[in-house]
Parts: C-alpha cells; structure tokens; sequence
C-alpha cells in the first residue's frame, strides 16, 4: 500500500531522503537570498539535480524501476535543458541583477523562514490525521508546501521576468520533489507530460519575454502599469 | 459512426486547421480552413450530444470520457468557436495584419482544441495538463496585436494564471495521496475512481486537496479575488480571442470545479465545501458590481462582466440540487452565447470610433445601425433581464438557492444583480444617446472594412436569436438533459 512506503523505510534511506529534501529547500532559500539572476539558475539546477537524484533514491529503494527514468528525464530537462534555455534569456537581457526588490533579500529570507514554519504545522497536521507523524511523509509535505509558499513569496516580491519564471519554476519543484516521496507509484505517462509540460511553459515564456523586451521595452514587470481598474 | 470516430472527428478538424494553417500562409485560405474546422466540431458535437446522454463512456484505454456534462460544455465551446471563426473573417482583416494571419487561425484553431479537450479528459492529471495548454495557446492570442498593453496583458496572464493553477496540481497530488492509501500506490485517477474511492479518503486531506483544487481552478474560471488577469486579457486581446476567452475556456475550467464539488460531496466532507464555493462565487459577483459601475473602457466591462456570470455560475453549482446544476449549465450555454455578441458588438464599436473608452462613443445606432441594435438588445440581455436566455437560468439559480443551506446568498446575489443592471445599462444609455451629438457625429467612421461587415454583423445575430429563444422557451430535451447531468453529479450512474 502507498502511504506506507514513506512509514516504514531503512534508516538509511530515511535520511537519505531527509537531507535530500532539506537540501532542495535550503537551495530554494539561496534563490530568495540573492539577488543575482545566475545565482539563481544555478540554485534552481543543483535543485532539480538533487530531485533527480531523490528519483533515482526511491527507484531503489521502493522498486519502482521506472523511476530510474523520471531521474535521468529530471536532471536532463529540469538540471540542463531548462536552466540552458533561461541562461539564453538571461544572455540576451542584459540584466544580470534584481534592482527593485520589493523586499530586501534579507528581509525575504526572515518571511521565507516563517513560511516554512507555517507549512510545517500544515503538514504535521494533515500527517497527524493519517497517523504518519514523524515520518518522511511529513518531511515531504513540508517540503512541498514551503517550495510553494517560497515560490509565490518569490512572484511577489521580485520583478524581474526572470525571477518569475524562476518563481514559477520553484513552484513545480516543490510539487514534482513532494509528489516523487508521496506518490512514486504514480503512473509514468503523467510524469513524462508534466516534464514535457514544463518544457513548452518555459520555450512560451521565452518567447513573451522578448516580445516584452521589443513592445514594452522593459525586462522588469515593475513598468507593466498600464492596464488597472 | 462511432462515438470513437465522433470524437476523433471534433478533435482533429481544429488539429487539422491548425497545422495546415501553418504551412499554407495566405490569409484567405487560413480563414477557410479554420471556419471550416468551426463548421464541422460544431456539427459533431450535435450529433454527439444526445448520444453522450445515454453516457458515460469511456474511449481510448480510457483517457478520453463522453458524458452528458462535458457534453454540455462541449456545446458551449463549439458554439463559441464557430461564432468566433465567422466574426474573426471580418474583424482580422481589418487589422492589417495580412501576413501573420495565417499564424493567428493555427492558433485560433489550437487553442479550441486545447479548449475541447478539457471537457473530454478522463484522467484528471491529463485534465489538469489540457488546461494548462489552453493558458500556453491563449496568451499568443493575447499578445497578437503586440501593442505594449497587449504583451503586458498576455505575461500578467500566463504568470497568474501559471501559478494558480500549479495550485491546483497540488491538490490532485493530494487526492493521488490520498486516494493511494485505500486503492494502492499506482492507479487510474479518473473522475470515476476518485468519486467512488472518495468516501473512504481521509478528510483532512480530501478537504485541503479540495481546496487547493478549487482555488487553482478558480484562477482560471477568473472567480475573485483570483480574477486579476481576466480583465488584461479579455480586453487586450482581439475581439474574437476574447469571446473565446469568456465564453469557451472559462467553462472548460468550469467543468472541473463541478466535478470536483461532487467529488467533495462524496467524500462527505460537511458544509464547508459548498460554503466556501458559494462564498467565493458571491465574491465575484461583488468585486464584478464594483468595476462594472465605475468602468470606463468597453471590453474590460465586458471582462468584469464574464466575472459576474463565473460568480452566477459558481453559485448555482455551490447551491446544488438538480435546481442549481440546470440552472448553472442554462446559464453557461446563454453566457457563451450572450458574452460572444456582447465581444462582437464591442469590437465593432472599438473600429467604428477608434476608441476602447466607453466616453468616446456616442450614437452608436446612427454609427452601425445593424450590429448596434444586437448588441443593445444583448446588453439588455446579460444584465438578466427577461426575455432572454440568462433571465430563466438566474431565476432558476436563485430558486435553488432558497431551497438549500446558503439561502444568504441568494439575497447578496439578487442585490448585487440589481447594481450590476443598473450600472452596466448606465454605461448603454451613455453611448447609445450620449449628449455630445455633434462631436460624435464628427469621430463616427464606417465600423467595417470594405467587404468585411456582414463577417462582423452576421455572428451577432447568430448568437442572438437562439439567446432571445432560450429566454422564451426552456426546451424540454434540455430538462431531460439537466436531470441526467445533476444525478451523474450525484453519483447515481456516474462514471
């Protein structure tokens, strides 16, 4: 049975995946700590390399083979593919930098510390429920839901196109690294179109950014006022 | 035929359309094809609908799903996309744009496959992932005209609702989690299964998932305070894209949150469920009241008014019974066809006085004497005023509303339909009997290109007549219909 196999694992690769979560998420806090774009991209692909290395841990741990696939498919389009691409917007920007933080990243790292906390109680609650408490589960449910809160902290206060997509990014990490500890056995053609998904999400944003660049003439979403009311 | 080859059929005109349009580039033979693939997912989803009745029907290994609701929705997209293809003959080619045209119909007949592939989705992962695609679509249909306001309206737009509706994936990761506890770790998640799994989920779960599914699917629908990017996007975008927006995509995400109320209802999760949706959609009806009275420019009125009937609609669905699910899917039919003659009428006007603000258009019967009188009529008529379409279905609403737990609403939402009359009519009155006769007589131009008006006109009174019929007469096969519709709701024969 599914939930089960977050209850009872080898200490070993409870930890394992302990410190592979904990990673993902203190990565996350390295983006809302920066304010350099490449800092960024390099967090978010050391990230997604860790959850592809998460993938591959559970593919043996819980003989689900076919997660050997999803890790080599993460660390390819997540890892290299994704971050490629967002470093060619970067390239062509000329922007190197977040300028107008609406909040300090010090500031954002003390908010993002207080999500985190209110995405543990969330969890231990739900995990309460389901008598998992202490369990990898729970881990993984915090996880998942301070990626969350961490990414839409990210949308809100920074303004650069490319730390929204970078946000947005965050976003689906923090659900594909939950949902990789929760619900391995879920069916694989999913998981492939989420990735393929991702992939297009990210060429389409790409696109808009430079239209945005050509027809509003500005990288930051600070100038995009004109539509109100 | 077979429903397989039927809905193979309505699927692969649009695919066609679009993929052909991307080869062949004159704008003339672009309009065709496109129009064409409108003609035949129209005419297949016809003779869909009352087979779907006898529904539900699972085909292609189960992926895809013919029942009697999606259906209904299926109808109301198609509808949409063929007023749209015959209005955007006229409206596109008034433009300029002739050499990116054909690149506008591949993704005009794109994003009404994305849109007629929601209703059909089984698995609600690949559900989740269809409506996903029809944000990717849209927003190059947004962008279009690439003015400054255009590409700002189409990036607020792909980044709200992106993330909002990453919301939603989460909470069908949670179902997932939940449903695998009781059925194993892999399995099917289709509508089916998560209904008849869900009275054993655990509840706490089953409501966050709820939740977080509502909320992220709510962005889409564009139900406040999660509405922001629906006004951008309706108003920045080409006429016909916007009738498309309101009137096909929002009930494609519509669709979800009904099934997934359902889903709550069989999980026996309590009142909250139906509160909180009821909640929100009164919400939305009240930010709506608020920007529709004080709105200045046309097609954002317009937007806010799509609002308003995602709130109306939400509510009928929130208030439940086989009262409140008829009255929800009249009023989705009449709202498609309303919001798209509403879109159209706007479009003309903006091209006839060179203007989007509500101030600077005046005599608008003396400026296009045909469309005008459509488009005051279907004025008359989103307001839900009778004799028309959304008069019945808000009466029906508001009558399942007394019957059930929230009857609060139903007095929020009478209130609220009153200022909503009176301020949007207001807005009418100014332009159709303005006080400057002279300066409007000066700025009026002729609305339509050469050759091009009847393309304009036409779709409007496509659209009105069967809205003015459905306010005269609530065919009895559409009763018949709703009955079916709210017991597979209910879990009586459900898929």
């Amino acid at each position: 049975m599914g939930g089960i196999f977050a209850a009872h694992l080898p200490p070993l690769a409870d930890s394992l995946f302990s410190l592979l979560a904990i990673s993902s998420l203190l990565l996350a806090f390295v983006m809302l700590g920066s304010r350099w774009l490449n800092e960024y991209l390099i967090a978010f692909a050391v990230e997604s390399w860790l959850i592809a290395i998460l993938s591959a841990t559970i593919a043996y741990y819980g003989g689900y083979p076919e997660l050997y696939g999803i890790a080599a498919l993460t660390a390819l389009v997540r890892g290299v593919v994704l971050p490629y691409l967002l470093l060619r917007i970067i390239r062509r920007l000329k922007v190197d930098r977040e300028l107008h933080e609406r909040l300090a990243p010090s500031s954002s790292l003390v908010v993002g510390a207080l999500l985190v906390m209110f995405a543990f109680v969330v969890a231990t609650h739900l995990g309460a429920s389901l008598g998992l408490a202490g369990t990898v589960a729970v881990l993984a449910l915090t996880v998942m839901f301070s990626m969350k809160l961490i990414g839409f902290l990210m949308l809100v206060v920074r303004s650069e196109v490319i730390s929204q997509i970078l946000a947005i990014l965050v976003l689906e990490n923090g659900i594909f690294l939950g949902s990789q500890i929760l619900v391995p056995g879920m069916p694989l053609l999913i998981e492939l179109v989420i990735l393929f998904d991702l992939l297009v999400v990210v060429a389409c944003f790409g696109m808009l950014v430079r239209y945005l660049v050509v027809h509003a003439g500005t990288s930051s979403t600070r100038e995009l006022r004109s539509l109100t009311g | 035929m077979s429903l397989a080859a039927l809905v193979a059929i309505l699927l692969l005109a649009p695919l066609a359309a679009a993929l052909l349009c991307i080869v062949i580039r004159p704008a003339r033979v672009a309009e065709f094809l496109n129009l064409a693939a409108a003609i035949i997912a129209f005419a297949a989803v016809l003779v869909l609908l009352p087979r779907a009745l006898h529904g539900p029907y699972a085909l292609w290994g189960g992926y895809v799903i013919v029942d009697p609701l999606g259906a209904w929705v299926l109808l109301s997209v198609a509808t949409v996309y063929l007023l749209a293809s015959i209005y955007s003959i006229g409206y596109m080619r008034s433009l300029g744009e002739e050499t990116r045209l054909h690149r506008y119909y591949a993704l005009f007949a794109g994003f009404a496959l994305t849109t007629l592939l929601g209703p059909l989705m089984n698995n609600i992962g690949v559900y989740w992932i269809a409506i996903e695609l029809t944000t990717l679509v849209s927003t190059f249909l947004v962008g279009f005209e690439r003015s400054r306001e255009s590409v700002e309206a189409a990036w607020k737009y792909i980044v709200v609702v992106s993330a909002g509706i990453s919301l939603a994936l989460l909470g069908i990761i949670l179902f997932y989690w939940a449903g695998s506890l009781q059925l194993g770790p892999t399995y099917d998640l289709t509508w089916s299964a998560l209904r008849a799994v869900a009275p054993r989920l655990d509840p706490t779960i089953a409501l966050a998932a709820f939740l977080l599914v509502f909320i992220g699917f709510g962005t889409k629908v564009g139900l406040a305070p999660m509405h922001t990017w629906l006004p951008d996007a309706h108003s920045e975008g080409p006429a016909p894209v916007s009738a498309m927006l309101s009137g096909a995509l929002l009930n494609t995400a519509m669709i979800g949150i009904a099934r997934f109320i359902h889903v709550a209802d069989a999980a026996r999760l309590g009142a909250l469920p139906r509160t909180v949706v009821v909640v929100i959609g009164a919400l939305s009806l009240f930010i709506a009241a608020l920007f529709i009275t004080r709105q200045t420019e046309i097609k954002r009125l317009m937007a806010y008014s799509s609002v308003e009937h995602m709130g109306i609609i939400t509510l009928g669905f929130g208030f439940g019974g086989p009262l409140g699910i008829a009255g929800a899917l009249y009023h989705m039919l009449a709202h498609s066809l309303n919001k798209s003659l509403m879109f159209f009428g706007a479009g003309d006007a903006m091209h006839a006085f060179h203007s989007k603000r509500i101030g600077r258009i005046h005599y608008v019967l003396t400026a296009m004497p045909v469309a005008g009188l459509a488009w005051i009529a279907g004025a008359i008529a989103i307001t839900g005023a009778p004799p028309f379409g959304l008069f019945l279905s808000e009466v029906t609403i508001l009558r399942a509303g007394l019957a059930g737990a929230d009857s609060w609403a139903v007095f929020v939402m009478l209130a609220l339909l009153i200022v909503i009359f009176i301020g949007f009519l207001n807005h009418f009155r100014a332009m159709y009997f303005g006080e400057h006769a002279e300066a409007a007589a000066a700025a009026v131009r002729r609305p339509h290109a050469e050759g091009t008006a009847i393309w304009c006109v036409l779709p409007m009174w496509l659209a009105l007549v069967p809205l003015l019929a459905l306010g005269l007469w609530w065919p009895q096969a559409f009763s018949h219909y709703f009955t079916v519709i709210a017991a597979e709701l209910a879990g009586g024969h459900g898929p």
